[in-house]
C-alpha cells in the first residue's frame, strides 16, 4: 500500500470496544493513551500492526489496541513475536510486557531477541511489583523491599533493565515515564523508526500494590534534580537551574557543579550512536550511586543487521544460485534405483 | 603388468534369501558411516532392508571401553524385510569391547571378523577381559576371522605419506571393503560418497578408496575366505526408490505439505537428540522458502512456531520427550487460540534425560493428556521410517483444515533407521487447500465452519480484520474475553468436538492377517515391523491372528471398537508400560492384555512370537 492511499487515522481508530480493565489510576492508562496517539501518526496501515504480550497487567494491552493482537503466555511474547516477524518482516510488531514477564519468567527470550536484533519494539512497563498476582516483589524491586512474599524485605538484588538490554547488545535502548506524556510519545516514535530491536523501559506506577514506585524521581518538586533527559548531541546537564553536569573521570562518571571554571564544555556530550555499549551501560546504572540522576531518553541507537532480513536474504541468495526448489527433484535427490 | 602366475583360489558363491550384518566398534571408529554406506549399497542393489543404528549418548567415551561401543545393524533380503533382524549372521568387531557387547547376538557358526591388532593386553583390560578371546576358545562356536585391520590398512596406504592417525581412521573402510566382497556388492556408490565427502581433501579420497579396495582384495586373495554370499534383489512394488530415514522423511514431508498448501514453512526448534536431524535437513531448503529458527530454548521453539502460524505460515516444531515437556504450556495456548501447528516428538527413553540415543514409545499419554485442563488435540504416529513422510503431510493437512495443533509421534528407532522408500509422484500427494479470511463483512474471529468447526484464519496485514486472540477464555464467535460459566463449558466442548470431527476422515482400520479369529495384535508407532514379521510367521503355522496398527491415536478410527470384538483375545505390545493398553481398555471396555518392553530397544520378532504362543496356549 502506498502512503497516498493510507487512511487518515485518529486516536479513535486505534481504540477497541472493550472495557479497559486496569485499576482506576493505573499508569498503564497513560501508556495506552500515548500509544493510541502515536500509532496514527506513523504512516503505517493499521492492519500491519501486531501487538504481542505475555501475562500480567501490562499484557492486557493488546485487547485495548484496535490492531492485530496476540495475548500469549507468561514471558513468551518475544518468542511469539519473533516467529511473526521472521514470517512477515513487513509487519510492525510491538511487545507489551512487564518487569516480571520480561525480566523474570521471560528473561531468556528478552535477551535473545535483543541479541538477534529482531525488528520488534518492546514496551517494558516497569512498576517494580507483581500486580496481577496481587503484590509480590519483582526482579526490579528494591533490595529489602517488603511485599506479600517478602515480609522481612526482599533478599534479591534488582536488575537494571537497561543494563540488561545493553548487556544483550540491544541496538536501541531507551527509557521514559508514564506520566511524561510528550517525552513518552517522542520515545515511542523514535522506537518505531528504529530498524531492529527497540527496548523501552517505561517507569510506571502501580497505585494499588506499589503506589509511588517512582515518586521520588517524578514528583514535580524533585524531578529536575533526580532525572536527566538525555538527547543525542546535547550535554549531560540537569538540575532545576541546569547547573549540574555529568563528566567522565577515568572510567567512571561523576556529577559536577557547573560554574567556578566548570562549563558545559567539560561535561559529556551524549552520543547515542556510540558502538561501544560501555558508555550507555555507565549511564544505565549511574543512579545506583547517590547524587546521580536517572536518565530518560534514548541511551543507545545503533544500526545492525536485522535478524529477519538476514533470513530472507539467505533465501534470496540460495534461490538465486540454485533456482526455486522443485519438489519432485527434492524427493528424488541422492541415490535412487528403479524397480520394474 | 606382470603375467599372472597363479590363478586365484576357487571361491564358492552361495545364494541366500536374507542376511543380518552388524558393524560395531568404538564411537570414534566410524561405525555409523560404515553401516550407512553398506545399507545404501544394498538398497541401491534392490534389496529390501531395515537398519538399526545403536550408539552411545557420549560423543567419545574413553576409547576402547564398554560404554563407548557404537553399532549399526542391517537386515537385507530378496524378500520383504520388516525388522533389522533378531540374530546376526556376520559381526564385524573393531575391538574387544565391541566384541564383548555384541557377541551374544551373533548366530552360532556366524561370521565373526575382528581387528586382531586391537587385542593387546591393554585393549583387553579396557574391555574388562581377563584373557584374549582370540586364544581362549570362547569363540570356537563362530567362524572367526582375526584380521590385522590396522596393519593391513597401514600397509595399503603406506605410499600416501599420511599421518598415522589419518591412516588409522581408514580401517573401517578396509572392513567395509571386506563386507562388500563377502556379500558380492559393488563399491561404486561408496566411492561416489567418498569423492563427495572429501572433495576438498584429495588425499583422503585416495586413502579411503585404497583402504576399501584393499579390504575387498584381501578377501579375494586370502584363503581364509572361501565363501561369499549373493542376495538377489527383492520384488518390491514397481517405482523409483531411495533409502530414507525417519527424520529425513519427516523433513521432506513438511516441505511437501508447505508446497501443496502454497504457504511458507517455518520450523522453530532447539537441538535435541534424536530430533536434531529434522532441523539440519530443513535448514538446507532455503530454495523452498523454508525458514528455520534455532531458538534459545524449547519454549521459544514452539511459541515462535505459533507466532509463525498466526502470521500465515505452516508452523512446526520438532523435539524429543524432555523438550516436549517444556512445550506443554504453549500447546495449551495453541489449543486455545486455535491455530494450525504441527509438533513432532521423536521419542527416546525416559524419564528425564533418560536414554537420549535409545528408542522408546512412552510419551503417548503425554501427547494425549499432558496439558493443563481440557486441551485435546489430534495425535498421529508414524509406523515406519518412510511413513514419517506421509504422517508429516497428513498432520499438516489436519492442522490446516481444522485450525488445530497436531502432535506427531516418531521415535529414535524410526528417526535413525532406514528403509527403501518408493518415491511418490507429486501428483500422488494430497491436496491441502488453505483459505485465509479476507472479507471484513460480518467477520468474527471465532465463528466456525459447520463441518470442521474450524475458525477462520485471518492473518495480520489483512485490512479490516484486526482482532485479538489469546490464552484467556473467549466468547464463542466474537473471541472477546469471557469468564461466563456456560460459555466456558461451551468452548471446552467445541474444542473437543473439533478434534473429534477429524474422525470423519480417518479411514476404517482393516486388520492385516485374519479379519477375525483368536488374537488381534494392536500396535502403534515403530513396532510395526516386528509385529508384521511375527504375525506372518505365526499365521504360517496356522494361527488365526489379525494385526491393527494405529496411525491415528486421537481421535481413534471409528470402527476400532467393532474390530476389537472380532477376536477372542487382544494383545497390545508397546515399548512402554502399557499406555495404548490403558486407552483401549478405558474406551472400549475390552479385556486386552499388554506386552511391554522398556529396554531402549525395539521388539525382536522372536520375543513377539513367544508372547503370541504364550497368549494362545
Amino acid at each position: 500500500m502506498s502512503t497516498d492511499t493510507l487512511p487518515v487515522y485518529t486516536k479513535k481508530d486505534f481504540q477497541t470496544d472493550q472495557d479497559v480493565r486496569w485499576c482506576p489510576g493505573c499508569g498503564d492508562y497513560a501508556i495506552l493513551s500515548a500509544a493510541q496517539a502515536v500509532f496514527p501518526e506513523l504512516g503505517i496501515p493499521r492492519e500491519k500492526f501486531v501487538i504481542v504480550s505475555g501475562i500480567g497487567c501490562s499484557s492486557r494491552f493488546p485487547y485495548y489496541m484496535n490492531t492485530y493482537g496476540f495475548h500469549g503466555i507468561h514471558g513468551r511474547a518475544p518468542a511469539i513475536a519473533t516467529g511473526i516477524k521472521i514470517t512477515r518482516p513487513d509487519l510492525e510488531v510491538w511487545v507489551a510486557t512487564g518487569d516480571g514477564d520480561s525480566l523474570s519468567i521471560g528473561g531468556n527470550h528478552t535477551i535473545h531477541m535483543l541479541r538477534r536484533n529482531v525488528g520488534i519494539k518492546v514496551l517494558l512497563f516497569n512498576n517494580r511489583i507483581y500486580g496481577l498476582t496481587k503484590g509480590q516483589y519483582s526482579p526490579t524491586s528494591e533490595f529489602g523491599k517488603k511485599t506479600k512474599s517478602t515480609p522481612y524485605g526482599s533478599p534479591d538484588r534488582p536488575f537494571y533493565p537497561l543494563s540488561l538490554a545493553l548487556g544483550a547488545d540491544a541496538t536501541f535502548v531507551a527509557r521514559s515515564v508514564d506520566v511524561f506524556q510528550p517525552h513518552l510519545k517522542t520515545t515511542l516514535k523514535r522506537a518505531a523508526a528504529h530498524r531492529g530491536s527497540a527496548f523501552i523501559e517505561i517507569m510506571q506506577n502501580c497505585n494499588i500494590f506499589n503506589d509511588g514506585a517512582w515518586e521520588s524521581l517524578t514528583e514535580k518538586e524533585v524531578r529536575e534534580d533526580h532525572i536527566i533527559a538525555i538527547e543525542h548531541g546535547k550535554p549531560l546537564v540537569f538540575g532545576k537551574n541546569k547547573d549540574k553536569g555529568i563528566r567522565m573521570n577515568g572510567i567512571e562518571l561523576e556529577v559536577v557543579q557547573l560554574g567556578n571554571g566548570v562549563t558545559e564544555n567539560d561535561v559529556i556530550i551524549h552520543d547515542e550512536k556510540n558502538h561501544n555499549p560501555a558508555y550507555a551501560f555507565l549511564l544505565s546504572r549511574m543512579d545506583s550511586t547517590p547524587g546521580f540522576p536517572t536518565p530518560i531518553g534514548v541511551l543507545r541507537a545503533v544500526e545492525a543487521v536485522r535478524y529477519e532480513d538476514r533470513i530472507a536474504e539467505q533465501i534470496r541468495e540460495v534461490t538465486a544460485k540454485h533456482g526455486k526448489g522443485d519438489l519432485a527433484k527434492l524427493l528424488r535427490q541422492g541415490d535412487t534405483w528403479e524397480v520394474k | 603388468m606382470g603375467t599372472i602366475t597363479q590363478s586365484p583360489p576357487r571361491k564358492i558363491r552361495e545364494v541366500i534369501e536374507k542376511a543380518v550384518i552388524r558393524f560395531c566398534g568404538d564411537s570414534g571408529d566410524g561405525m555409523q558411516v560404515t553401516g550407512t554406506q553398506f545399507s545404501n549399497t544394498v538398497a541401491l542393489y534392490g534389496n529390501d532392508l531395515a537398519t538399526f543404528p545403536d550408539y552411545p549418548a557420549e560423543i567419545r567415551a574413553p576409547a576402547g571401553t564398554l560404554p563407548g561401543v557404537s553399532g549399526f545393524q542391517i537386515h537385507f533380503g530378496s524378500t520383504e524385510v520388516y525388522t533389522p533382524g533378531d540374530a546376526v549372521d556376520a559381526l564385524v568387531a573393531m575391538n574387544p569391547a565391541a566384541l564383548k557387547m555384541n557377541l551374544a547376538d551373533l548366530k552360532k557358526n556366524g561370521t565373526l571378523i575382528v581387528n586382531a591388532d586391537d587385542f593387546q593386553p591393554a585393549d583387553l583390560k579396557k574391555a574388562q577381559m581377563a584373557s584374549s578371546p582370540l586364544e581362549d576358545h570362547t569363540l570356537d562356536a563362530y567362524r572367526l576371522f582375526p584380521v590385522e585391520l590396522t596393519k593391513l590398512t597401514g600397509a595399503a596406504l603406506k605410499e600416501l605419506g599420511l599421518d598415522a592417525k589419518s591412516v588409522d581412521r581408514c580401517k573401517n573402510f578396509f572392513a567395509l571393503g571386506m563386507c562388500y566382497w563377502l556379500y558380492n556388492r559393488s563399491m561404486d556408490s561408496t566411492f561416489r560418497w567418498i569423492e563427495d565427502k572429501f572433495k576438498t581433501k584429495p588425499l583422503l579420497i585416495e586413502a579411503n578408496k585404497l583402504a576399501m579396495k584393499a579390504g575387498y582384495a584381501y578377501c579375494e586373495a586370502t584363503e581364509a575366505f572361501q565363501v561369499s554370499y549373493e542376495i538377489p534383489p527383492a520384488k518390491l512394488e514397481p517405482g523409483v526408490y531411495r533409502s530414507i530415514s525417519g527424520n529425513t522423511a519427516l523433513a521432506l514431508g513438511f516441505v511437501a505439505a508447505s508446497q501443496k498448501a502454497g504457504i511458507p514453512l517455518f520450523l522453530g526448534s532447539y537441538p535435541i537428540t534424536p530430533a536434531s536431524d529434522v532441523l539440519h535437513e530443513l535448514s538446507k531448503f532455503k530454495d523452498f522458502g523454508v525458514k528455520t529458527f534455532q531458538a534459545e530454548d524449547e519454549i521459544a521453539a514452539v511459541t515462535s512456531a505459533i507466532g509463525a502460524a498466526y502470521s500465515g505460515a505452516l508452523g512446526i516444531t520438532t523435539t524429543s520427550g524432555p523438550g516436549m515437556a517444556l512445550k506443554t504450556e504453549a500447546l495449551g495456548l495453541a489449543v486455545a487460540v486455535e491455530l494450525p501447528l504441527v509438533v513432532c516428538n521423536i521419542q527416546r527413553g525416559g524419564p528425564s534425560t533418560g536414554l537420549p540415543t535409545k528408542t522408546e514409545q512412552a510419551d503417548l499419554l503425554q501427547a494425549l493428556y499432558g496439558r493443563n485442563s481440557e486441551a485435546p488435540l489430534p495425535v498421529l504416529a508414524a509406523a515406519t521410517p518412510g511413513d514419517c513422510f506421509w504422517i508429516a503431510l497428513e498432520a499438516s493437512r489436519i492442522a490446516l483444515k481444522y485450525m488445530v495443533p497436531v502432535i506427531v509421534l516418531s521415535d529414535g528407532y524410526l528417526a535413525n533407521g532406514a528403509e527403501p522408500w518408493r518415491i511418490p509422484n507429486v501428483s500422488e500427494l494430497p491436496e491441502i487447500p488453505v483459505h485465509f479470511a479476507t472479507n471484513p463483512e460480518g467477520f468474527l474471529p471465532y465463528s466456525r465452519d459447520p463441518d470442521t468447526l474450524a475458525r477462520p484464519w485471518a492473518i495480520p496485514g489483512t485490512p479490516g480484520l484486526e482482532h485479538r486472540v489469546g490464552g484467556i477464555e473467549k466468547q464463542d464467535g466474537t473471541g472477546n474475553l469471557n469468564y461466563e460459566p456456560l460459555n466456558h463449558e461451551k468452548m471446552c466442548r467445541l474444542r473437543a468436538a473439533k478434534v473429534e470431527a477429524v474422525a470423519q476422515e480417518i479411514p476404517d482400520v482393516v486388520p492385516a492377517g485374519d479379519p477375525e479369529g483368536d488374537l488381534l495384535i494392536v500396535g502403534w508407532g515403530s513396532t510395526y515391523g516386528s509385529i508384521t514379521a511375527a504375525l506372518k510367521a505365526q499365521r504360517a503355522m496356522g494361527r488365526k491372528i489379525g494385526h491393527v496398527h494405529l496411525r491415528y491415536l486421537n481421535p481413534l478410527p471409528k470402527n476400532l471398537g467393532n474390530v476389537l470384538k472380532k477376536y477372542k483375545k487382544v494383545l497390545v505390545p508397546e515399548m512402554n508400560m502399557g499406555q495404548l493398553l490403558v486407552l483401549l481398555r478405558a474406551k472400549y471396555l475390552v479385556d486386552a492384555q499388554g506386552y511391554d518392553k522398556i529396554q531402549g530397544k525395539p521388539f525382536k520378532q522372536a520375543e513377539l512370537e513367544a508372547k503370541i504362543e504364550e497368549v494362545l496356549a
